[in-house]
């Protein structure tokens, strides 16, 4: 059974005043994610992401296409009691407490008033808000709004946890417990499906992610594969070689930077690489490291937003890198 | 607890922080406070005056609480987003619905009660004895609270689809409206155009009459209200409030939080 399953879901909002016309939020977004994994929704600001989110947790309704969370339809509100979920930006009610307001959270949940009791405690405590449980929650920072937003999502200990933007208004100490604390979930089995679009959260927690842009879908798939068959060059460090040598080693290089006394050669064709070594060998000089330059996500990233602009079908993996290898 | 109770528990907990509330049981408690005096100034209708401010001032304020809460009962869970994490858990839409309401209207029902034993201290200073005959006017009370269900009612329909001002307006239009209807209907009739007869004939039949529930001239001359009318009243209120409540949880299924 997936985690998440969607076919084909599409969104219109209406949009105007006197002349009403529809605006494409989401085209046709057909995903799968398994269970256990960590899956990052990835796409700039107005993509769809939060409008895919809010479908998946019955808050709007989409135009067409069809999904199933656990392996439940969407109308099917009673499975909400397995799912958590954190909204983008958080607001919660003004007058009560972080305390107060994860108990009543937990009620809606229908859990028994000494498991409420113990399980507020225990994530006040997890997320840093032991302190400030009887505050009211007018008087919380907007990061200390968010961890709130975190913990009324765990309140129910849910086996898929649907996070909206998880790290928005975090400072790096907070963005480092809440990436800590979703590697914990995972690690607890859970599946953890995300908003984001700040890449390097991405890199550090996904199995998969999918790219969005425009409500459609631009790419999806494992990101150690995309970051794998992503090698864009070999970076071949040297020890202060002699301009000779340089020359030399320039017609494989597509670029040399100085690094104090190092010089970094980055060979973007794969043959080349052994050639330059070589060369650098029968001339003497002293070669420190060889690296794979890996495409990072945000290659990826960019380059799955700039290139395919209207497409809406998933990439098979290996066709993404073998792809990028190509263009090598 | 069952889900609509813990919104209910929750609407209350919200209404009864809110500084209006207590701004306006103050204001309440000083007019009932202030019937004393017009009393004294009134010789020989001093209770009648006394009774009649107080139970004017326990509806008027009612009202004030039941429009000014109950217009942001839904707008604001939308307006603020807690919607989102609200709708997100096990909770069907018509719970919250349904919890919205009875969580005001026990704040009302509350309030109703303050206000009413402040009226009956003005009562006892006033005469300085209290007797079985002053319970009639709990009837005319228990009046007041069924309209105030009706209110807070029409208020959660209009907060469902409507921005917080235009709920106040359509809400408080109906209420004087409703209590015109018997006046409007006579209207109608007397006009002798079929056409205008039958138009204030729908609408006295189709918007809620607010006149039936005006008791506080009969308990004010300590005449009891005929049981059938208050079966009859509490009856209506129910029929309608089902339908309020039935309209607003439509609406609400279909409404998106973009």
């Amino acid at each position: 059974m997936l985690a998440v399953e969607t076919h084909d879901l599409t969104k219109d909002y209406p949009v105007g005043f006197f002349r009403k016309r529809s605006k494409r939020a989401l085209d046709g977004l057909s995903l799968r994610v398994e269970p256990g994994e960590v899956f990052g929704l990835l796409g700039p600001n107005g993509a769809g992401k939060s409008t895919t989110l809010k479908i998946l947790l019955r808050l709007v309704f989409p135009t067409s296409g069809t999904a199933q969370i656990l392996g439940r339809e969407l109308h099917d509100v009673s499975m909400h009691a397995r799912l958590g979920y954190l909204p983008e930006n958080p607001y919660f009610y003004d007058h009560l407490s972080a305390g107060e307001f994860l108990n009543y959270a937990g009620e809606l949940f229908g859990l028994e008033a000494a498991v409420r009791k113990q399980r507020v405690e225990r994530l006040l405590e997890r997320l840093g808000l032991a302190a400030s449980r009887d505050v009211p929650l007018r008087k919380f920072s907007k990061g200390m709004v968010q961890r709130v937003g975190i913990a009324q999502a765990l309140i129910n200990e849910p086996e898929l946890i649907f996070l909206d933007e998880p790290m928005s208004g975090l400072d790096p100490l907070g963005r480092r417990e809440v990436r800590d604390l979703i590697l914990e979930l995972k690690a607890q089995g859970k599946t953890v499906f995300f908003s984001t679009h700040i890449l390097t959260d991405a890199e550090m927690l996904c199995d998969r992610v999918a790219i969005l842009n425009g409500g459609r879908l631009q790419g999806c798939g494992d990101l150690r594969e995309i970051l794998r068959l992503g090698v864009a060059a070999t970076e071949v460090v040297l020890d202060n070689p002699s301009p000779a040598i340089l020359k030399e080693l320039s017609p494989f290089a597509r670029s040399v930077v100085w690094t104090g006394e190092l010089a970094r050669l980055e060979i973007p064709e794969e043959p080349d690489v052994a050639r330059a070594l070589n060369v650098a060998l029968r001339l003497g000089a002293k070669i420190v490291s060889l690296n794979p330059v890996k495409m990072s996500l945000e290659d990826y990233f960019l380059a799955r937003i700039e290139d395919a602009p209207g497409t809406a079908s998933p990439d098979d993996l290996a066709a993404v890198g073998r792809e990028r290898r190509g263009a090598r | 607890m069952s889900r609509v109770a813990s919104v209910a528990l929750h609407t209350f907990k919200e209404s009864v922080r809110e500084r209006v509330l207590y701004n306006l049981i103050a204001f309440a408690l000083l007019l009932i406070g202030a019937a004393i005096l017009f009393g004294s100034i009134s010789v020989g209708v001093e209770e009648i005056i006394l009774i009649n401010l107080g139970l004017s001032s326990i509806s008027v304020f009612g009202l004030l609480m039941a429009i000014f809460i109950g217009i942001g009962l839904v707008s604001k869970e939308i307006e603020r987003r807690t919607i989102y994490s609200i709708l997100s858990k096990p909770v069907y839409r018509a719970e919250f619905i349904i919890g919205k309401y009875l969580g005001l209207l026990l704040t009302l029902a509350i309030n109703t009660a303050i206000m009413t034993a402040g009226f009956y201290v003005a009562l006892f200073y006033q005469k300085r004895s209290l007797s079985l005959d002053d319970l009639v006017v709990l009837e005319a009370v228990y009046f007041i609270l069924l309209q105030l269900a009706l209110v807070v009612g029409l208020a959660l329909l209009f907060s469902c689809i409507s921005t917080p001002i235009l709920s106040a307006v359509f809400t408080f239009c109906l209420y004087i409206i409703g209590n015109l209807l018997n006046d409007i209907r006579w209207f109608g009739q007397e006009t002798g155009s079929a056409l205008v007869e039958k138009g204030t004939a729908v609408l006295y039949y189709l918007l809620p009459n607010f006149s039936n529930f005006n008791a506080s001239a009969q308990v004010a001359h300590g005449e009891s209200i005929p049981p059938y009318l208050l079966l009859a009243n509490s009856l209506y209120a129910l029929l309608y409030v089902g339908i309020l409540l039935s309209a607003s949880i439509l609406i609400f299924e279909e409404r998106e939080f973009r």
